[in-house]
């Protein structure tokens, strides 16, 4: 029993950076209809960009959050240079727009900061433990469920509580409409954009203590966050946490109990399962049409 | 496909249309713009094009310029997987961005084969196609409930669950030590192995282009364009969406299996690391560089994306850049891939002096 609760603790830590990655995706697609194959590679250059100012002994606060902003400055001028110029295309079209800028940022991130892996300086630490009857959690376990609970919380607020999260949801669901009504469309979008790739920064802050930084750092994270969106249904929020809490719990569960090696085949073959009943995700909505 | 008037007999509004500039583009029958090869002209240069091919391994060595036979080879490997990958997006609208999986597949299927069960390599080879067609089919299965992201997840979560299966499961794929495959061996004298091998790779990529080429103008082709078009469409006019889009990712997967099997045989070495997510990317990369949904853009697309690596690799940090930016500026302002500027500039000069 407490093995079991140490897997799921585990399972938390993880979860909650999928969950991280996977509202950056679930926000992009319901506001404009692209799956960003890019979203890792504009969290890994956020990090990056954190730890070059961390080596200029920037404080940790202050180089985080620079890393941030540079995502979400990113985010939003792909948004306005490239997303709209091609806002006709399909959505395989815009799949492929984002997969090459994926290749452009992780190439323009080798070539400027190696292949190799660098040691991203934390404030908390992985050793250093408390003890819940039994169940043992690192600080920095502790830290990353807080800051994604913490963000995540951030997110409902501002989605459903404010008047900016208002005119977000009003855009994603019809823009056209939404414009009519005096609705800064295009501005919202652009928002939209800096702040899920935010998100996703963040989340690239949070792992790459644990996993050290390279280029290719977010990748698997990265998969996990889109296959955790599609598993609570990609235009639905709470299903994205949902979903990689789901996700980050079974896959550290069947690593613990069967199989190590196997725990990214099993959350593929979850996700396949889960989509062959409800092809529209456990908590989405979106999958009838009309002719 | 055009108006059929009859040359001479110009309607009236059309009488300042030179008379030779209606006489190359008529077409008077369906039947007529069916034709893959039309005129003495095309023929005489398909056939000078399949000479030129079948004269290729023995004259780069020749020529002093033997090395490219490996590139020639790997070339006719991605011209086959892009014209396959061609068919299942392209055609039928379906995306799959785990093809390195059945590409995997294809090479450890002819490779275990020939290895282990020391089975003649042309049986290799199919059984390496029919193996991957399986697992196509069984990927088709879901897809049947799947569009868009959906479909895009599952098929991604494929391709790298082939490679940590390939990766981890050591007893069927030597895992990181890698698998041995034995070279094929045509039994003809004086030729060299890479030599052999790069006949029987062009030979297999020139038939499987061919056999493309027919399916795409066939009820075949049509089917899978009608349920890209609209899948809803196509099944309320008697488009079995079951049969076709299980049928697409299964041709697709074959031509990734045949594929699969010539890499193991350059490679000679099969190690899951060959078969990544980025290749998956690569092949994609490849038929909308070229042109989505048209059998000669999967093949423009694959040749460029192979040779110019092979060129340029003095700068080969540089090359995820250009390739990517070049996949952007594409979708930005050519989506119809190089192959649908050609058509164009083509149909402009055809009917020029309008």
């Amino acid at each position: 029993m407490i093995q079991f609760g140490q897997y799921v603790v585990g399972g938390l830590a993880t979860g909650s950076l999928y969950a991280l990655v996977a509202l950056g995706i679930v926000l992009l697609y319901r506001s404009s209809r692209v799956l960003n194959f890019a979203h890792g590679d504009i969290a890994t250059l956020a990090t990056f960009v954190a730890f070059t100012l961390l080596g200029r002994a920037v404080p940790f606060a202050a180089a985080v959050a620079a890393g941030l902003l540079a995502a979400a400055a990113l985010g939003a001028a792909f948004f306005f240079f490239v997303l709209r110029p091609a806002r006709e295309a399909s959505l395989l079209g815009k799949i492929v727009i984002t997969l090459g800028l994926a290749l452009v940022l992780s190439g323009v991130m080798l070539v400027t900061w190696g292949a190799d892996t660098q040691v991203f300086p934390f404030p908390l630490s992985d050793t250093r433990v408390y003890r819940l009857g039994g169940v043992v959690v690192s600080e920095m376990s502790v830290g990353t469920i807080g800051a994604g609970m913490a963000l995540m919380g951030l997110m409902y607020g501002l989605v459903q509580r404010t008047t900016l999260g208002l005119a977000m949801r009003a855009v994603a669901q019809d823009a056209t409409a939404a414009q009519a009504l005096g609705i800064p469309a295009r501005r919202i979008y652009a928002l939209t954009w800096g702040l899920a790739s935010a998100l996703g920064g963040a989340a690239g802050v949070l792992l790459a203590p644990v996993v050290y930084l390279d280029p290719y750092m977010m990748l698997d994270p990265f998969l996990k966050g889109f296959a955790a969106a599609v598993l609570g249904g990609i235009d639905s929020l709470p299903g994205a946490v949902v979903g990689g809490f789901i996700l980050g719990i079974a896959e550290n569960v069947f690593a613990g109990y069967v199989s190590f090696k196997f725990k990214t085949t099993l959350a593929f073959a979850i996700i396949v399962l889960v989509l062959t009943v409800r092809p529209e995700g456990l908590l989405g909505r979106e999958y009838r049409r009309r002719v | 496909m055009f108006t059929p008037l009859a040359p001479g007999r110009a309607a009236p509004g059309l009488a300042r249309i030179p008379l030779f500039a209606v006489a190359r583009t008529l077409v008077e029958r369906y039947e007529d713009d069916l034709y893959l090869v039309k005129g003495p002209a095309a023929w005489t240069a398909v056939a000078a094009l399949l000479i030129g091919l079948a004269a290729l391994p023995f004259l780069l060595p020749r020529l002093g310029m033997g090395y490219l036979l490996f590139i020639a080879v790997l070339a006719s490997a991605n011209v086959i997987v892009a014209v396959g990958l061609n068919l299942l997006v392209g055609y039928a609208g379906l995306i799959s961005l785990g093809h390195a999986g059945f590409v995997a597949i294809g090479a450890y299927a002819s490779g275990l084969l020939a290895a282990r069960l020391e089975v003649p390599w042309p049986a290799a080879w199919l059984g390496a196609a029919a193996i991957s067609a399986a697992f196509g089919f069984l990927v088709g299965l879901p897809a049947l409930r799947l569009t868009g992201p959906y479909l895009t997840i599952a098929t991604l979560g494929f391709g790298i669950a082939v490679y940590q299966v390939l990766t981890n499961w050591t007893e069927l794929s030597g895992g990181r030590g890698g698998l041995s495959v034995p070279a094929l061996g045509l039994g003809v004298g004086g030729m060299s192995a890479i030599q052999q091998l790069a006949l029987v790779a062009i030979t297999a990529a020139v038939a499987l282009c061919w056999i493309a080429y027919n399916l795409a103008r066939s009820h075949i082709g049509r089917a899978l364009a009608a349920i890209r078009d609209s899948d809803i469409a196509a099944e309320v006019t008697g488009v079995s969406l079951t049969w076709y889009k299980t049928l697409a990712f299964a041709i697709s997967a074959a031509y990734a299996g045949v594929a699969g099997a010539i890499i193991a045989q350059a490679l000679r070495h099969l190690e899951p690391q060959a078969f990544t997510f980025l290749e998956s990317i690569t092949y994609f990369a490849m038929i909308v560089v070229g042109g989505l949904g048209t059998v000669t853009g999967g093949i423009i697309g694959a040749l460029l994306l192979t040779l110019i690596p092979h060129y340029l690799s003095g700068i080969k940090q540089w090359l995820p850049i250009a390739y990517g930016a070049v996949i952007i500026a594409m979708m930005l302002f050519e989506p119809q891939g190089l192959y649908g500027r050609w058509l164009r500039i083509r149909r402009y000069f055809k009917a020029w002096p309008l």
